[in-house]
This record gives C-alpha cells, structure tokens and sequence, in this order.
C-alpha cells in the first residue's frame, strides 16, 4: 500500500510542473501586455516601460517562470492589482462555497444514481429498467445551464419555492444556506446522475453474473443483502473512476451555476476575474484549479485501493 | 462448467440484439432532426427569414405571430431567424473544433499506437497535462487572454478535444498493428507510411468517426456554456448558447425566449448522441452491449 | 435405494433459448438421493451436469425454461415461494462450486462470508457465531482459523479457498449438499485432500451428498449411486459397485478408458473419446452417443434408446446394444 502510493505521489510532480508551465505560459505568450491592462486608459510608453520595470515584465521568461513558481512554493500566489486581495485570500474565502455546492451536488447525483442502478440491474431489461436507461441517456443531453434555466422557471419563477439566486453562509443560517444551495446543486445533480447510473448498472449486471452471487444465493441470503452488499462493493470501482472524471466536469458545472445562481464561489470568481481582466487572479485560480483536479485524481486512485482488497495487496 | 460460459454467452449477444430493435426509430427520428437543421443552417441566407440583427424596438418581446413565428427577442429580432442563424454558429464551431481534434488527435494517437516507444510515452503524458485542466476552465482562460472572436474559439475547443479523440485512435491502431493484415504488410516491405494510411487509416477511422459525432454534442454544449456565460462568440454574433443567456433575463416575461433555443440545443445534442452511440456500438459490439 | 427419499428429481428438462435456437440442457432426467447417501453424477464438459444442479438449487438463468418436478424433503422446489426457498438454501440445501477462485466474493472477508450464513438462518449473536465459525474451519482443516477470518479470499491458496467453501456449505449442517466438480479447479495434490474431507464431513454429520464430476474415478470409492449424463441425458444409472463391475453403456466404458491407469505400461496413449458430443440445439434423432459409439449399428441413428431397468430394478441404462449383449451377438 504505501509503495502504491508512493508511486502514484511521484507521478503527482511532473504533471503538476507541466501544469504550472502550461498556466504560465498561457498567460505570458498571448497578446495583451498585462501593464497595457493593469494601466488602462493611463499607458502612456513611459508608464507601460516603468511598470514593466517594477513588475520584472522586462525579464525574459524562463527567469520570470521561475520567480513566479519561486513565489508559489513559498505560498504567494500573487495579488489583485484590481482589488488588491491576493489569490490566495480570494481563494479560501470562495472555496467552502464552491465545496459545499460540489458535495452537496455529488450527494444528490449518488441519491439519484445509485439506487436506480441497482434497481434497474436487479430487473436488467424489463420495462422499469429499458425507461430509466433511456432517460439517463436522454438526460446526458441536457448541458447544466439548460437544466438551471428549467429549475430557476419551475421552482423560482412558476411555483415560488426557492429563491433563483443569492447566497447565505452556511455558519450564519443554515436553512437559509440550504434553500440557496438547493437549485444549484440539483443542476449539477441532474448533470452527474445519468452517467453513476450508466456506469454502476452495467457494472451491477455483469457482477450479478459471477459466481459469488451465486453463491450468495445459494447460501439463501436476502435479496437486498446480495444486491447491497455481496454486488455493489465490487461494482462500484468503475464508478469511483467517473466520480473523479466527473470532478472535472463539476469543477466546470460549478462555474456556470456559480454564475447562474450568484453563488460567491470559485466559479464566480474566476468568471469576474475574466470579465475584469484581472489576469493575476485568473492565473493563480486557474492553476490552483488545476492542480487541485489532479490531486482530487490522485485521492480517487487511492480510493481504489481501499475499495479492492487485491490492489491493496499488490495483487493488481 | 461448459454450461456456464453458454449462458454468459448467450447474455452478451442476447443485448445488443434488443438494444438494435429499440433504437431503430429513435435512431431514424434523430438523422432526420440533423438533415433538417443542416438544411435549415444551409439555406438560411435564401429561406424567406427576417433578418436576425435588424431590431425593432417597437416590438419587443413580441408573442408568436404570423410575422414573427416564434415571436421576437427583449431587442426586438425575430427569434426563429436568429434561432436559425445561430444554428449555424453552434454546428460550425461545434464541426469544426471536432474536426481540429479529429485530425490532431487521430493522428497522433495512431503515430502513438503504432510506433510506441518514447514518442508513445511524451504522446500521453502530455494529454494527461491537458486532461489535468478541466475543459470548461482552461476554454475560459484561453478566451480569457485571446479576447472572443468564432476563430479562437473553435480552435480552443479543438484543442480540448485532442486528448480524447488520441486515445480512441491510439486504442484502435494498438490492437490492430498486432493483426495479421498489418504483420503481412511489414513481411511484404510496406513502408511505414503506406501502412498507416492504406491499412490502420481505414479501420481506425470508423471507431473515430462515431467518436467524432459524440465530440460534436460535447463540443456543442461547451460552446454554449461559453457563449450563454457571454464568453464564446462576441456579439453581436449569437449562438444558441448565447441566446438562452439573454433568454435567461426574461425568464419571468418571456421564458419561451430561452426555451426554444434550449429546446433546440437539446435535440441536436441528443441526435448527435443517438448517432454516435449507434454508430459505437456498431463498430464496437463489446461496449455496445453495455 | 433406502426408504426415505430425500431428493427425487422427476422428469425435469431445461431449455436455454439461444441466439442458434434452443438449446436442451436437460432431456427429462430423473434421480433420487436417499437421506445420508452419495450420488455422483458423471459426464464430460457440457453435458448438463451443471444445468441440473443448478436447477436443482434455482440458480439458472432468468431465461431458462424449466419443466418437471423436484422434490426436495417433502417439497416441491419449483413451486415453493420465494421467501421459503431462501430459507431452505443455504439451511438445508447446501452448494460447493467448482472454482473457488470465483465463488468467493473477493472484497468481503472470509468471516464475514461465513457469519452472514450462520446468521441467516440460525439467529446465533456476533459472538457465538464467529466461535462458530473458528469450529468450522478447523473442522475442514484450516491451520490458525482466528486470522483466517479478517482475511480475503485472495489470501489463501486454491484449496484453502475451497476449504472455506466448504465449511460455508457445512455451516447450517444442511441435509444435502451439491458439490459441482468441487476439485477441477485444484491441483491433483490437494484433489485427494479435499474429496477425503467431503466424505468425512459427510458421514459425521450424516449428511446426503451429490458430488458432479467428470473423473468416474473421483465417485469410484466415495458414492453409493452413480448416474452418467451424456448430452442432457442420464444414459446409465447404478448402484456404484454394480456400475463398475458390470457397466453396459458404451459411454460409460469410453468414459472409463479414458482414465489414465497406473498399471498401464508408460507411455501408452490414453484412449480419448473420439469426436465431440452433439450440438446441444440441434437434437438427433437417434441415441446422441451413436456418432461417437464403436458399437453403434443402423437402429441407433434413427430411435432413441430409453432408459429401462434392463439389468435389475437398480440397474438402468440407455442403450439398445448394451456392451455384454454385444459381446455375446459377436461371439
């Protein structure tokens, strides 16, 4: 076990080097000289040169790389030349918002998901399991922002349940938070279930063909003991690895229900970063984004190991 | 024992028998979808439409009529051209970024698969990288720093969907570079290039071309989260995505604004999906059973 | 047969729709298995054997079709409501599979695989039932049982494995237990091994036992009955001594040669079986082993010979040209 994660910790640092060049380059390579923006209407030549000066701009790249990434191991991200917050200030302050939304999100698409998987494997391709398939599969068409849009008309426009949008901290009045919290994680739920239950019910029937279910039933266990315990376990590996693909697909959901819903999250941030060319936020969120997906991959993998006794083992 | 293996037999094949049958109608009803909103795209410039920039402040808003079909917009534009008109946005950028990622991706997924070795290695690794953003927020920066424009865009959302269409085309050309018909080529003295083009090329092609139509409803999605955010294409340019963003605004007055471009996007999505999945269970009767 | 019948498996046949067509599994089989007695059933790969058994135990594919009747203990298995049928599998009806590499569920720990069944059926409390199953391990030969039960199957070698199989099945002292080729999958050393621990198990807790196979030599010494299946069907069915002195269904005979002998000079070619069996979709219209039969002559292609008490009231096979009537009709 610990080899296993070793190995898998050392894979971790070229791709989160790769990462940081990549978001380090992006930003410096295209056009548009950040002290062009960061000066606005005042970039005079003189003012542009003295501000390329201050900010090393005028150095070549590979030194500013390295002063750059110098700074991030040492935990300084940068600072909003717009606000004057630094990335990582900004960040913490959005990130139990953008958190609570994703957990609260994956939660529902399990909810969802995961009993109908089991539902629809115990009965595969009867009438009950031919609909749900379907409807997954239809749903896999409906982008987040569509069923957002839906939601907001349904229960905030027509039935007046919940509100359309704004935001209460979850420590200041928890109810408050939920009824905020509600629509936008359902968005991303409605988003997230089709593939779980895709994904755990082709799992399900083929575990369901093994002999230990067999077995199992020979041993005259109860039906929902075989279905619950002797074949979701092992079917659920699949699915762990869509959970951690789907990380990055909800990191990208977050961003349009952040926006939709006025939730001030990470998504938001980032959107508002974009619209006010705050390009220090943007490269600092984008990269802390990025290395924060590939270690959420990493936790999945090591979730893997946990789930099968035989990778743990070094069986695999 | 022998028994035993009959039976799982018998389930594999038994499936996607019934899932043939099932889809058969849907799968009809999609291609027709497609043919008409490729012909409506098309021939938009020469179908009697209003325009889908005049604005006509008067009419705003304005219910379903016989002038204006499905009504006008909060700027007063006729809401089925501009529909229309951004069908043609939302298939172009969505075709074109496929086919971006259909040349790049395949081509080097089938170089990967068939030479292996170190250039197979940096191939993967550096996918991983790109797989290491998730898409919607690396499409967001790259616009971000480019500034908008249809060009940008598409070549972005092109590059997105490289790392998947490479590991299609790596994953068809490793099993098939191990076939007789490939082995018999290299015994007869065929170049490298005449290999990959006249023997891998047109059966990795297949497996790519029903993955294609899959990557167009992504890429169609994206799209339109980039646009309805005002992030994709720059107006006055509008794409489905972009009109339910405006559409958004008026959800409580007029919420048909939004939903029929929503139910637009959903269609295509879905066809294209219907599609590419029965074209992925053809080509692939292993996964289609699933 | 001794008076109490405990099994009796009457007329059952299994059809398995198929995408070449039908396909019979099981031709109208009739067996019997008295309380405390072994029956072996033999047959090459394919012959049914394992179809029956799991009919037997209501483990076939949903799409099987099934006819006939099993009487198990004074109930008929096909009819008994679910809720029954579950109590009685696993309680009184026990199962041994062939590979313990697969009948095991490889994320659950072997305590945890054998508590579940104690507690299924036998509502003992987490403490007496896992000093239950420290019994039970020892009984089938597990050194340091304690730790055995924390373990996963992937732990333990082949035999061991079976071993945990069946102190599973033994652990509701059932009152029959199918064992399906329950050494294939083992190495010939721990074969002997695991068949000596069947029947010790069996005789002490007085136990009926059916033991499926496709070595005549495994029933050889260690059942009361034997009935050899040959394409769905039961071809031949004998007390075990009397089959082995005295076998008259060709099949059986070829099932016997092929058995390697030790006194057999080396190096001598074991005689194989020639051809395969039938394909199980497209019935003949004759006896099934008559394309594959030395002796088979014109009225075996074309009638089904069926299975009479020619020899005695014990002794049945399937067969119009049995070997002695042969012999003599050759001499």
């Amino acid at each position: 076990m610990l080899l296993f994660v070793a190995r898998r910790l050392l894979y971790l640092i070229p791709v989160l080097i790769a990462v940081s060049l990549l978001t380090f380059f992006i930003a410096s390579l295209l056009p548009g000289d950040l002290a062009y923006v960061i000066l606005g209407d005042q970039a005079t030549p003189e003012n542009v040169a003295a501000l390329r000066r201050d900010m090393g701009l005028d150095q070549p790249i590979w030194i500013r790389y390295f002063g750059w990434l110098g700074n991030i191991l040492q935990g300084d991200f940068g600072r909003s030349f717009r606000t004057g917050q630094t990335v990582l200030q900004a960040v913490t302050e959005r990130l139990p918002v953008s958190f609570e939304l994703m957990i609260l999100a994956e939660v529902m698409g399990l909810v969802i998901g995961v009993p109908l998987a089991i539902v629809c494997a115990a009965r595969s391709g009867g009438a009950f399991d031919r609909f749900m398939t379907g409807s997954a599969f239809a749903m896999l068409s409906v982008p987040a922002f569509l069923s957002a849009i839906l939601l907001i008309y349904l229960f905030a426009v027509e039935l007046r349940w919940l509100p359309a949008t704004g935001y209460v901290p979850l420590a200041e009045d928890p109810v408050a938070n939920l009824r905020f919290m509600v629509l936008p994680a359902l968005t991303l739920a409605l988003a997230e279930w089709p593939g779980i239950m895709r994904v755990l019910r082709s799992d399900m029937i083929a575990t369901l063909q093994e002999d230990y279910i067999a077995l199992a039933k020979a041993k005259g266990l109860k039906a929902s003991r075989i279905l619950f315990v002797h074949a979701l376990k092992p079917s659920s590996l699949t699915l762990i690895t869509i959970t951690g693909i789907n990380i990055g697909r909800l990191i990208g959901g977050a961003v349009i229900v952040e926006t939709i819903f006025a939730l001030p999250g990470i998504g938001r941030l980032l959107v508002g970063a974009i619209y006010t060319r705050d390009l220090i936020i943007l490269q600092g969120v984008v990269l802390l984004v990025a290395a924060g997906f590939v270690i959420m991959n990493f936790i999945v993998d090591l979730l893997y190991a946990v789930l099968d006794p035989r990778i743990r083992h070094g069986h695999a | 024992m022998a028994t035993l293996e009959l039976t799982l037999d018998e389930d594999a094949t038994a499936q996607p028998a019934k899932r043939g049958r099932r889809l058969g109608l849907l799968f009809w009803m999609a291609v027709g979808w497609m043919i008409f909103m490729f012909a409506v795209a098309i021939l938009a410039p020469v179908l009697p439409l209003p325009s889908p920039t005049d604005m006509d402040m008067l009419e705003r808003r304005a219910p379903i009529s016989a002038e204006h079909w499905l009504g006008t917009d909060g700027l007063g534009r006729d809401e089925l051209s501009r529909l229309i008109y951004g069908a043609r946005i939302s298939l172009v950028v969505g075709i074109c970024a496929s086919v971006i990622g259909l040349i790049i991706g395949g081509a080097l997924g089938m170089l990967a698969g068939y030479f292996r070795g170190r250039f197979e290695t940096m191939v993967v690794g550096s996918m991983d990288v790109l797989l290491a953003f998730p898409p919607l927020i690396l499409a967001l920066a790259v616009t971000a720093f480019l500034g908008q424009s249809i060009f940008y865009l598409t070549c972005i959302l092109g590059v997105l969907s490289v790392p998947a269409f490479m590991r299609v085309a790596r994953a068809a050309t490793l099993t098939l570079a191990r076939r007789e018909f490939v082995i018999a080529a290299q015994a007869l003295g065929a170049t490298h290039a005449r290999i990959l083009l006249r023997e891998l090329l047109p059966n990795v092609m297949l497996p790519l071309l029903a993955f294609f139509l899959l990557g167009i409803a992504v890429l169609i999605v994206v799209e339109g989260a980039l646009s309805f955010l005002g992030l994709g294409v720059p107006p006055p340019i509008s794409s489905w995505g972009s009109m339910i963003g405006e559409g958004r605004e008026s959800l409580e007055i007029a919420p048909r604004l939004a939903f029929f471009p929503a139910i637009a996007m959903f269609l295509t999505v879905l066809s294209f999906n219907l599609i590419g999945d029965a074209l992925r269970a053809l080509t692939d009767p292993r996964q289609g059973a699933l | 047969m001794s008076g109490n019948t405990l099994l009796s498996v009457e007329d059952v046949t299994v059809d398995l729709p198929t995408p070449r067509g039908n396909l019979r599994a099981v031709d109208r089989v009739n067996l019997t298995v008295g309380a405390g007695q072994t029956l072996g059933i033999v047959g090459e790969s394919g012959c049914g054997k394992t179809m029956l058994s799991r009919a037997i135990l209501q483990l076939l594919p949903k799409k099987a079709k099934l006819s006939g009747r099993v009487m198990f203990d004074g109930q008929d298995l096909f009819q008994l409501p679910a809720e029954r049928l579950r109590r009685l599998r696993g309680r009184s009806l026990a199962v041994v599979f062939q590979d313990p590499m697969t009948s095991l569920n490889p994320v659950l720990t072997i305590g945890t695989q054998l508590i579940e069944t104690l507690q299924e059926h036998l509502e003992l409390d987490d403490a007496t039932a896992s000093r239950r199953s420290v019994e039970l391990l020892t009984a089938v030969g597990i050194p340091a049982p304690e730790q055995r039960l924390g373990q996963y199957p992937h732990q333990l070698s082949g035999g061991m494995r079976q071993r945990v199989a069946i102190a599973i099945a033994l652990s509701c002292e059932p009152k029959l237990l199918i064992a399906d080729e329950p050494t294939t999958a083992l190495d010939v050393t721990i074969q002997a091994q695991i068949l000596d621990l069947l029947a010790r198990e069996q005789r002490r807790r007085h136990m009926a036992m059916i033991i499926i196979t496709h070595d005549l030599g495994v029933v050889a010494g260690r059942t009361d009955d034997v009935a050899v299946m040959y394409a769905g069907r039961v071809v031949e069915r004998a007390p075990t001594p009397a089959l082995f002195k005295k076998m008259r269904m060709p099949y059986t005979e070829a099932l016997l040669a092929a058995l390697p002998k030790l006194d057999a000079a080396p190096h001598t070619p074991l005689p194989a079986i020639s051809g395969r069996p039938p394909d199980p979709t497209r019935p003949l219209q004759g006896c099934s082993f008559s394309p594959r039969c030395r002796y088979a002559a014109a009225r075996c292609k074309n009638e089904k010979p069926a299975l009479t008490e020619a020899e005695s009231r014990e002794h049945q096979y399937a067969c119009f040209y049995p070997i002695e009537v042969h012999a003599e009709a050759g001499a």
